[in-house]
């Protein structure tokens, strides 16, 4: 009987899930305890708030772009983190004369983009300033989207544009756009081909799982830290799990 | 912490729909086929909203006469246009499938031909931008490829071309080796996102 047999997949599954929650959970409570440690520091993060501060100082805006990714399939999760960032510069630059916008090509992305965008400025009491086409949907092809979104960076005073969510190649016409307008950007994808491609093309790019920790590092709360530690704690048994697999396959075992 | 009836509801679906994954229980199985139908559903309903924000974002443009008005005055007139002829023609029918091979097509093949331009400039835009060894690595790796993926002149040179040409080992060991490690973590991140909306620390919504 071999390893697959012994061990059902499903079930395997739902270990991982747990084992993940339970840390999820135990750093939690150590986050809010006050016990929690300092983030090693990544360059894009600490360049994105000082460009944050600055925009808000000059009138300019921030941009935001979601990406293809549709809510219902596994790429939501790098679409969920955008609207993160959204919700994190909504907030710091409520008080701006020209609130953050955020683009996308999916249309459940729009309506989520708007109501964090008027969710933050209720909460901050300036509900009257909201403006319902600050979050857009800008296309529903991958270059109609990369097409929708090129004008609203060269004609809205950009000053930084991040990129969060899924894209393809089409990303590259949008960090163009910003290059060309003089705008920061800021760029992660879960798409490898796309993490490539904004390696290149992107003035701050976030690589691998950079993009998932833009929470912890942005100060959305205690839950993203403590996610943060439990992505390691689960990064080192997935590890030993595979040094261990190989070496098993190695003697014969599996 | 607070729990609001939007996020009770999140919740709830979320873990049943996780359970159906993975517990071979039929009741379960059933009821997130039945939650993850009525979320497609509603990703259709939410396109239509999108598709209201896009009208109602260019006519204001138009409207207020801002810069670029006039290619938000063609976006309108080819969408109401192209709406009109898929109604009444249908989605596959021969001026719809017009519409299709002969305008959008060749645009967003052109688009599609101008990334190849983009990512030259930008190889060296990253030069001048972060010249370190990461970037040095990055280009030589990718001309390296690039080279190895056609004959040069017709010929094939041992080290670049066949099966045990350094491009060869460079995108089968080192480069899926990294990008497996790449695909881990960003399983880790999204896991870890869902996580967070189960226990209803991050909301996505009002509420």
């Amino acid at each position: 009987m071999n390893f697959p047999e012994l061990v059902d997949a499903d079930l395997l599954g739902l270990i991982f899930v747990l084992i993940f929650l339970g840390l999820l959970v135990f750093f939690l409570v150590y986050e809010r305890a006050g016990k929690g440690r300092l983030l090693r520091p990544i360059g894009a993060f600490e360049r994105f708030k000082r460009e944050i501060g600055l925009a808000v100082e000059a009138g300019k805006r921030l941009h935001v772009t979601l990406g293809r990714g549709s809510l219902t399939g596994e790429q939501a999760g790098s679409a969920l983190v955008g609207l993160q960032v959204l919700e994190r510069i909504s907030r710091t630059a409520s008080i701006s004369d020209r609130p953050p916008v955020a683009t996308s090509a999916d249309g459940s992305l729009t309506i989520l983009s708007q109501d964090t965008e008027r969710s933050v400025f209720r909460e901050m009491g300036y509900e009257g300033q909201y403006d319902p086409t600050a979050g857009r949907l800008s296309g529903l092809t991958p270059f109609a989207y990369a097409a929708g979104t090129m004008p609203v960076i060269f004609d809205e005073q950009v000053a930084a544009t991040i990129l969060a969510g899924h894209f393809g190649s089409e990303a590259a016409l949008i960090t163009d756009a910003a290059d060309h307008s003089g705008s920061l950007t800021l760029a992660g994808s879960d798409n490898l081909n796309a993490q490539a491609l904004l390696y290149a093309a992107s003035d701050e790019p976030l690589i691998g799982e950079e993009l998932y920790a833009a929470g912890a590092y942005l100060k959305a709360g205690a839950a993203h830290q403590a996610s943060l530690r439990a992505q390691d704690v689960m990064r080192w048994l997935l590890v030993l799990a595979i040094l261990a697999g190989a070496a098993l396959k190695l003697v014969g075992i599996l | 912490m607070k729990i609001s009836i939007s996020a009770a509801i999140a919740i709830a679906f979320g873990c049943v729909v996780l359970l159906g994954y993975f517990l071979p229980v039929p009741l379960l199985a059933m009821l997130k086929d039945i939650f993850l139908q009525y979320g497609a559903i509603l990703a259709a309903v939410a396109l239509f909203v999108g598709l209201a924000n896009l009208i109602s974002v260019h006519w204001r443009r138009v409207k207020q006469g801002a810069r670029g008005s006039f290619y938000s005055l063609v976006l309108l007139l080819a969408m109401g246009i192209t709406i009109l002829v898929v109604a009444y023609i249908g989605p596959t029918g021969s001026w719809s499938m017009w519409v299709f091979n002969n305008i959008q097509l060749p645009i967003e093949t052109s688009l599609m031909a101008l990334v190849v331009v983009i990512l030259v400039f930008a190889s060296i835009r990253l030069v001048r931008r972060r010249l370190n060894w990461f970037t040095l690595l990055f280009i030589g790796t990718a001309l390296l490829v690039l080279l190895g993926s056609a004959p040069i002149l017709g010929l094939e040179l041992p080290l670049l071309h066949g099966s045990g040409s350094l491009r060869t080992i460079l995108s089968q060991i080192p480069a899926a080796a990294g990008a497996r490690g790449l695909l881990l973590g960003v399983a880790l991140g999204t896991i870890a996102t869902g996580l967070r909306i189960l226990i209803g620390a991050d909301r996505p919504y009002s509420g």
